[in-house]
């Protein structure tokens, strides 16, 4: 794994594959322009002539895109097939994921659950990203993601049970609403504090390499992520440890209210790939075929060499940050529509697959009202559903119940009995 | 001043004056209640003078004292007028040990005693020739040859404990039995017959000097890589019990080298633990043995390195994490508080974290304030976490044992200065299966008349300190608290309840320190037991100096000075 440090001082030894114009008998040859030197780290050519790498390239990486804007496939490009299943089930969660970001946001507006979190004008790289991915492979997300549980299994149902906090949430009550996490879905558990995960991930890679499984970690983050500290520590962690982590960028121009011209002055993220040794692509995020195609692509890349990748998906944060925001007071709302209108990826995408013979507007009127019913629905029996029990207070804490929380308990159950009728009668005991 | 022993105001009594008359009255009380218990315990009457002498003295400070070398039996009764006559002596650190003896140069020391003319009356002094002799035999490489870091030059050097020799010492105050050529018997000559000695002293961190001389005299030090070479066999040592000795580092090497052999999942990671051997050699020849992948050198980056080692926690790894001193693991406090203390919980249960971070805590010797805090509080009150505060080294084998082995995320607060401590370790504690229990406190000295908790380094000068209060009649009973988080509250509590008076003990800052929820925890559950106001002796509350008197002065240290406090306390 890791070469042995002393020896990497060693001049001569140059481990990477960048390579410098030397020629070959490096020795013998005296070229002005090719004279190369060893310093710690390798060998690198010098030049007499001072020159400084300029700070923004001439042109700006170009971004890989398959469909254009009407969904007709861009001549020339390459991109993974997709057949009719897929492709249908990629629409319909692509679907369901807005209409669930609608109606729960809703909920919250009304004051039924206490915050909510949209991934719209992002369901592209949701669904798109799940799909191209295996089951196997382990999730640590940011927050803007719930895509990819949808893709996996996890019901309307279980998310409403996490939003309103139920009995029968998998979190116990634990987090706030949109922290979802499912072990069995190799989704880890939402946390707050922005880009913990990415060094984390490399933390997971380390640990799943020994597994041997043909499997990788996917960690996601946004454009004001890549700020944190933690960001360059993962990334740098991971290319030095060779953990086969996808690092996905999703740059949807804002941070809250901070746009990405405030959030760095590179060319977007993908060039900070090459700063840490990680090989980079930028994709169109609002493009599923894309997407998928992309995310496939590297994949195969981190499992099959063992070394990490990032990939920059860009696209537009039509919501507003979260329920605690209105994007309307910082950007403007032609901005916003246009992005929810001409550029939305289920509209291009749906174009592609009903020209495909696919779909058709009978399967989407149906889609949409058995989705809008079964989430309303959902939502009902979340808030009729119990709360957890005064019990999950205090496990989890440590492994087992230490004796003061043990004691904790006991003291709390004897004031409840004491004082029975002030004790809330919604929480079961 | 370092030391939390109160202010004496006009009438040198050493309480707030609003609790005054109460208090007093409660003396009465108390009194009268352990006189009988002082009579049928045999104890002398010579006490209640000295007490009475204590209430009626404006000037309290130095009457009282008496030397704990005077007579093993009963103390004599100091008259009041007298001059203080007899002191004990300990040792100072390197290169500062000729200024507690020539009392002139320590103006800026008002610990130090007023009388200047006292100690140190020239060369062919017994006392400064053993002295210089301990300063000769200091070197500044370890015994490999190698250069030692700046501030670790006598690593290794004083294979013993000096300062805490307290430790090894027979509870009943014997000395031991060691043939140091005379050396210590000239030098207790010296101090017995030195009249007009300063009664303050102070006892410095380092080298007691006596032990200085014994040390020499009885070990060898020993290249330490693991646990066969890290044991030193003392025998001259009258110990019943196995008389194997071992460094604190050592006892940490070899728990790590242990653990990790049991479990391939256990690993180590953090900066120069691996081709460096540690920065305090805790982590030496574990890279050799068990190979880059299991022993990681990181980058400089806390908050990388801790959140690796959480995410690989997540996954099933162990993960130990380093940090070269707990003050740089505030860059990752992130990580460790809330993802890696909260996970299990906000996850319910889906995400256990079995990580270990550990590494130095709390002041080292002139590191300034950005190396020197101690973080027991700031852990200790963060549900989800397991904090640890070795003292020994059973203690330090025992409990990183047991924080490996461990599924929920725990903190290991060492010492810096303990490293190089050596005590000794039963035939139990050298097994590889060997661990103690996480949340049982120890119970270090029995005593009967006030508790001192501690943890770290502090426990050895409550030891020191108990050691003095027992030569003047109060006996102490001193309780290594080993688990910060679960505080074992029940130890504490029935330790109070027995001799109804409490001192806490710590380095670290006083406001919401370790002291505090003991005093808190032990006030509701305990109110009626206690005879006194618990006391809190914590560092002082500004961030630490770096200068070697301000440094002593920011710290607590153990003084042998007739605290009028302890006085009360004393029936």
């Amino acid at each position: 794994m890791v070469f042995r440090r002393f020896e990497s001082a060693r001049a001569g030894e140059a481990e990477e594959a960048v390579t410098y114009s030397t020629s070959d008998d490096d020795d013998e040859i005296y070229d002005a322009e090719n004279k190369a030197i060893d310093f710690p780290g390798g060998r690198v050519a010098f030049t007499p002539q001072i020159k400084f790498i300029s700070e923004s390239p001439d042109k700006r990486i170009p971004c890989y895109r398959v469909l254009d804007d009407d969904g007709y496939p861009i001549a020339g490009s390459t991109y993974e097939q997709v057949d009719k299943e897929t492709a249908v089930k990629m629409y319909k969660s692509m679907v369901t994921l807005q209409i669930m970001d609608t109606i729960f946001y809703e909920a919250q507006r009304q004051g039924r659950i206490s915050f909510y979190l949209t991934s719209m004008g992002e369901e592209a790289i949701n669904i798109a990203t799940a799909a191209a991915l295996s089951f196997d492979d382990i999730i640590l997300p940011q927050y803007r993601e719930p895509g990819i549980l949808l893709w996996r299994g996890f019901t309307l149902q279980e998310f409403a049970n996490q939003c309103f906090g139920t009995k029968d949430d998998y979190g116990k009550g634990r987090q706030m609403p949109i922290h979802y996490g499912s072990k069995q879905h190799n989704f880890f558990t939402i946390s707050s504090p922005i880009a913990t995960q990415l060094p984390q991930a490399a933390g997971v890679a380390y640990s799943l390499k020994m597994d041997n499984k043909e499997a990788c970690v996917v960690a996601f983050t946004g454009d004001g992520g890549t700020s944190e500290g933690d960001f360059h520590a993962g990334m740098n962690f991971a290319a030095v440890m060779e953990a086969p982590v996808l690092f996905i960028c999703r740059n949807n121009g804002w941070a809250i209210s901070t746009p990405v011209s405030e959030q760095f002055r590179s060319d977007g993220v993908v060039v900070k790939g090459q700063a840490y040794g990680i090989r980079s692509i930028r994709v169109d995020g609002n493009d599923t075929l894309a997407v998928y195609s992309a995310i496939r692509a590297a994949r195969e890349m981190v499992i099959r060499e063992q070394k990490p990748v990032l990939v920059e998906a860009l696209t537009y944060r039509v919501g507003h940050h979260s329920t605690s925001d209105d994007s309307t007071k910082y950007r403007p709302l032609d901005e916003i529509e246009h992005w929810k209108t001409a550029r939305s990826p289920l509209a291009r995408f749906r174009k592609w697959v009903q020209r495909n013979g696919w779909w058709n507007d009978e399967g989407e009127t149906e889609l949409r009202g058995s989705i809008r019913k079964q989430l309303l629905n959902a939502i009902q029996v979340a808030e009729k559903t119990e709360k957890p029990s005064l019990e999950d207070l205090f496990t989890d804490v440590y492994d087992n119940l230490p004796l003061n929380l043990h004691e904790q308990e006991k003291s709390l159950r004897e004031t409840i009995k004491r004082h029975q009728k002030d004790f809330p009668s919604d929480v079961p005991v | 001043m370092g030391c939390g022993v109160s202010r004496l105001d006009a009438n040198g009594m050493a309480i707030p004056a609003r609790l005054r008359p109460i208090f007093l009255q409660r003396l009465e009380e108390i009194k009268l209640r352990r006189q009988n218990r002082h009579l049928n315990a045999g104890s002398t009457p010579s006490k209640k003078e000295l007490l009475l002498h204590a209430m009626d003295d404006d000037d309290n400070a130095s009457h009282h004292q008496h030397s704990p070398r005077a007579s093993k039996s009963v103390p004599s009764t100091p008259k009041k007028g007298d001059k203080m006559s007899k002191t004990e002596i300990y040792g100072k650190e390197n290169g500062i040990v000729a200024n507690i003896i020539n009392n002139n140069n320590n103006k800026d020391d008002d610990v130090v005693a007023k009388e200047s003319n006292s100690i140190g009356k020239g060369k062919n002094d017994p006392k400064e020739s053993a002295i210089e002799g301990a300063k000769a035999n200091m070197k500044d490489e370890d015994d490999d040859g190698n250069e030692r870091m700046i501030g670790h030059e006598d690593d290794d050097a004083f294979p013993g404990s000096p300062s805490f020799r307290v430790y090894f010492k027979d509870i009943n105050g014997e000395d031991d039995h060691i043939d140091d050529n005379g050396k210590r018997d000239a030098f207790k000559d010296a101090v017995s017959s030195d009249d007009g000695i300063s009664p303050m002293v102070v006892i410095r961190r380092e080298e007691d000097m006596l032990g200085i001389v014994r040390q020499r005299v009885a070990c060898k030090a020993n290249p330490v890589s693991s646990l066969e070479q890290g044991i030193r066999l003392i025998a001259s040592r009258a110990f019943s019990s196995s008389a194997k000795e071992m460094t604190v580092r050592d006892a940490l090497n070899s728990a790590l080298d242990e653990e990790m052999s049991a479990d391939p999942k256990v690993f180590i990671m953090g900066e120069e633990v691996g081709e460096y051997q540690g920065a305090y050699k805790i982590t030496k020849g574990l890279l050799d043995k068990y190979g880059p992948e299991r022993v990681v050198d990181t980058p400089i980056t806390e908050a990388g390195f801790t959140g690796i080692g959480v995410g690989a926690a997540y996954y099933g790894l162990r993960p130990v994490i380093e940090f070269m001193t707990f003050n740089f693991s505030m860059q990752a406090i992130d990580h460790i508080i809330n993802s890696a203390a909260k996970s299990n919980y906000m996850s319910a249960g889906q995400i256990s974290v079995p990580i270990v971070f550990r590494g130095p805590n709390g002041a080292a010797a002139g590191v300034g304030a950005q190396h020197s805090q101690c973080y027991a509080a700031w852990y200790g009150a963060c549900p989800g976490l397991k904090v640890l505060a070795p003292y020994s080294s059973e203690d330090a084998r025992g409990l990183l044992k047991a924080a490996i082995r461990d599924p929920d995320p725990v903190v290991f607060l060492e010492n810096e200065l303990l490293y190089g401590e050596s005590f000794p370790v039963s035939a139990e504690a050298l097994d590889s299966s060997f661990s103690l229990p996480i949340g049982k406190a120890k119970i270090e000295r029995e005593g009967r008349d006030v508790t001192i908790t501690a943890f770290s380094k502090m426990v050895g000068y409550a030891l020191q300190a108990a050691e003095i209060l027992a030569k003047e009649g109060i006996s102490a009973e001193v309780i290594n608290l080993r688990s910060i988080r679960p505080l074992d509250r029940s130890t504490i509590n029935a330790s109070v309840r027995k001799t109804n008076r409490l001192v806490t003990l710590e380095e670290g800052f006083p406001q919401h320190g370790v002291g505090a929820e003991i005093c808190a925890s032990v006030v509701e559950e305990s109110f009626e037991y206690l005879d006194a106001p618990v006391e809190r002796i914590a560092g002082a509350d500004v961030p630490m100096p770096y200068a070697a008197n301000l440094e002593r002065l920011a710290v607590p240290q153990v003084l042998i000075s007739s605290c009028p406090y302890i006085n009360y306390f004393v029936f």
